[in-house]
């Protein structure tokens, strides 16, 4: 019953090609030869894709493994890469006997002032520039987006000289006034608001709402993703910042969690597995924060990006 | 159907609606003047007044011999005559470039060529795209302390690994020779998944049908690549560029947590220096300066950029 004995009209005779045939048999036999150990090796790119992601994780795995070994183990050569049993030695110093803790908190505290802040002042302003035609607002657009060539290595002394006039330098409130708003917050929340439907507003207007409780009751609840968005960008940026830290601040109660890191590890020098837990309890939020926003995050980025 | 009544006394005319027309179109764009600037006003101000401001004033601080907590006299331009015969910002300099050259090509390409690998149908991308942006999203401070265990010249990993290829055991971070280059690889390693991500999401908007086309048409690898990939990520790769500039321009929390600058100033970048003057040794009148020098130099190397970029017909 195969197609060359019956000559339906139509079908060439040639339908079954023996070579073809041939070759789909040393296709499904070299498949079933593929089990086992074999089938672990990556096929096509994911030969290259594969080893290049564990390169990316791998120093991170090591972060988390280090910090449950001991001193000796981190500490040898050649280098061990598995921990030998659970030590929580280093954990216990950072958390007990350190000011890890209490930067963990100042960290929190900037970061969360910091996001809370940039959803309200940049969402109104966002929304400002992307829908009142307000005097002014074209050149002031402009003025903000060239605040990005700026680099805050160029402003940042007399910044400090500003927050030391405003008796700042020294308290948190240094790290958070001058993050309270931004130009890419702003940008961002503009260009997803240029993209909302305006019916809904219109129709809120006429029905007598005022213009902050139409941005209030439609506009805001409505912008979810963005701010979402923002606040994962921005809670990053907050919880990573060094440079600004390092210089407002100058008393190691008022650290935060990096600058903290960057100085703990100069006072245990040979506490390897502390320094472990210390650099794995700094980076644990911001991946959690990553990981379960890394779609908004994804899309925030490539979004700003192409404009 | 037309009638030559003449109209009653408060009749609606033309000219009455057009009349409280523009008095309805006044008061609202007053009323947007007011909203729009109540809403945005905050931001603006922080934003404008925090970069402007002080931009003007470390002008004013370049010519002035301030040691941070006083004032200081106005010198002219003395701090940037002494620019010029300072060999520790020349050495600044020079490395903040090498550095930006060591970078931004291999940075741009190794981006471009994993988003082409991941723009197919492939099982895994999202795990793909995980892995390579978590070291985007951890801060530098935790990754320069990491790195340096792993480049640890006596207990890293990295030597243990070069070891049992027969590499004899390298110095890194520790020799002058070496430090430059193993912090622009940790680099490479952080922007890595950024690079990616962006190039990836600008293929993806590149339509099938013209990809089908241009096979149709007998366009095959390089082919496709010169006239349809290309083109379409332009726009991104000068992005990519100008960001890749500031930032490697900007380069300093690594340096901080790892070399210090060191050894024998081989790290020390441009912000490094900025930093150590302003902050470490007080001269923050000259510390401006240089902050002078970082700014011109940033959008010098933007242009340049650009034009290199479009030259190799990559940009624009």
């Amino acid at each position: 019953m195969s197609a060359t004995t019956v000559g339906r009209p139509g079908v060439p005779e040639s339908v079954f090609d023996p070579e073809v045939h041939r070759s789909r048999l040393l296709e499904a036999e070299r498949r079933a030869r593929r089990s086992g150990w074999r089938r672990l090796i990556p096929r096509g790119w994911h030969a290259i894709l594969l080893p290049l992601s564990l390169v990316m994780v791998a120093p991170f795995v090591w972060m988390v493994l280090s910090s449950i070994m001991t001193n000796a183990e981190i500490n040898h050569a050649p280098p061990t890469l598995w921990p030998h049993g659970i030590n929580r030695g280093g954990y216990h110093l950072v958390l007990r006997n350190s000011d890890f803790p209490r930067w963990f908190l100042n960290s929190v505290i900037v970061s969360v002032s910091v996001v809370i802040s940039q959803l309200i002042l940049c969402s109104l302003a966002g929304y400002a520039f992307a829908r009142i035609g307000f005097r002014g607002r074209n050149v002031t657009l402009v003025l903000l987006l060239a605040t990005a060539l700026i680099p805050f290595q160029l402003t940042v002394i007399p910044t400090f000289l500003i927050f030391h006039d405003l008796h700042l330098i020294n308290t948190l409130g240094a790290l958070i006034v001058p993050q309270l708003t931004s130009a890419l917050g702003i940008y961002l929340m503009s260009s997803f608001f240029q993209a909302f439907p305006k019916e809904l507003e219109e129709a809120g207007r006429i029905d007598g709402c005022s213009r902050l409780g139409v941005f209030m009751k439609i506009v805001m609840p409505l912008a979810k993703p963005a701010l979402a968005a923002l606040a994962i960008i921005t809670f990053i940026y907050a919880w990573n910042d060094l440079f600004w830290p390092l210089i407002a601040i100058t008393s190691d109660k008022t650290y935060t969690v990096q600058v903290g890191l960057a100085t703990f590890q100069g006072q245990h020098r040979t506490e390897w597995s502390a320094v472990s837990a210390g650099i794995t309890l700094t980076t644990a939020p911001v991946l959690l924060v990553f990981l379960i926003g890394q779609r908004r995050f994804v899309q925030a980025i490539t979004g700003a990006v192409k404009g | 159907m037309r009638t030559a009544v003449s109209p009653p006394a408060d009749a609606l005319t033309s000219e009455r609606v057009a009349q409280t027309v523009r008095s309805a179109e006044r008061r609202r764009r007053r009323e947007d003047n007011v909203h729009g600037w109540a809403f945005a006003g905050p931001s603006v101000v922080m934003v404008l007044g925090l970069s402007f401001i002080p931009m003007v004033w470390a002008f004013w601080l370049s010519l002035t011999n301030s040691d941070l907590v006083s004032g200081g006299h106005y010198i002219g331009f003395a701090n940037y005559s002494a620019l010029a015969k300072d060999p520790l910002l020349k050495k600044a300099f020079t490395n903040t470039l090498i550095f930006s050259v060591l970078y931004l090509p291999a940075g741009l390409l190794g981006g471009l060529l994993t988003a082409m690998m991941l723009n197919r149908r492939i099982r895994g991308i999202g795990f793909y795209r995980t892995a390579f942006l978590v070291p985007f999203i951890a801060s530098s401070a935790a990754e320069g302390l990491l790195f340096g265990f792993i480049f640890d010249p006596d207990f890293g990993v990295v030597n243990s690994i070069l070891g049992k290829v027969g590499i004899p055991p390298q110095r890194f971070l520790t020799d002058p020779s070496q430090a430059l280059i193993t912090l622009a690889i940790v680099y490479f390693w952080t922007q890595f998944g950024f690079n990616v991500v962006i190039y990836l999401a600008a293929l993806q908007d590149i339509p099938q049908e013209v990809m089908e086309a241009a096979a149709i048409d007998g366009a095959r690898g390089w082919a496709t690549f010169r006239s349809i990939i290309l083109p379409t990520i332009r726009p991104v790769t000068v992005f990519l560029v100008v960001w890749g500039l500031i930032d490697t321009f900007q380069f300093f929390d690594l340096v901080f947590t790892t070399t210090k600058g060191g050894p024998l100033y081989s790290t020390i970048t441009l912000v490094y220096y900025i930093w150590e003057l302003a902050f470490n040794f007080f001269t923050a009148g000259y510390g401006a300066a240089v902050a002078y020098v970082l700014f011109f130099s940033t959008l010098i190397a933007i242009i340049v950029g650009l034009v290199y970029a479009r030259r190799r017909g990559m940009a624009l």
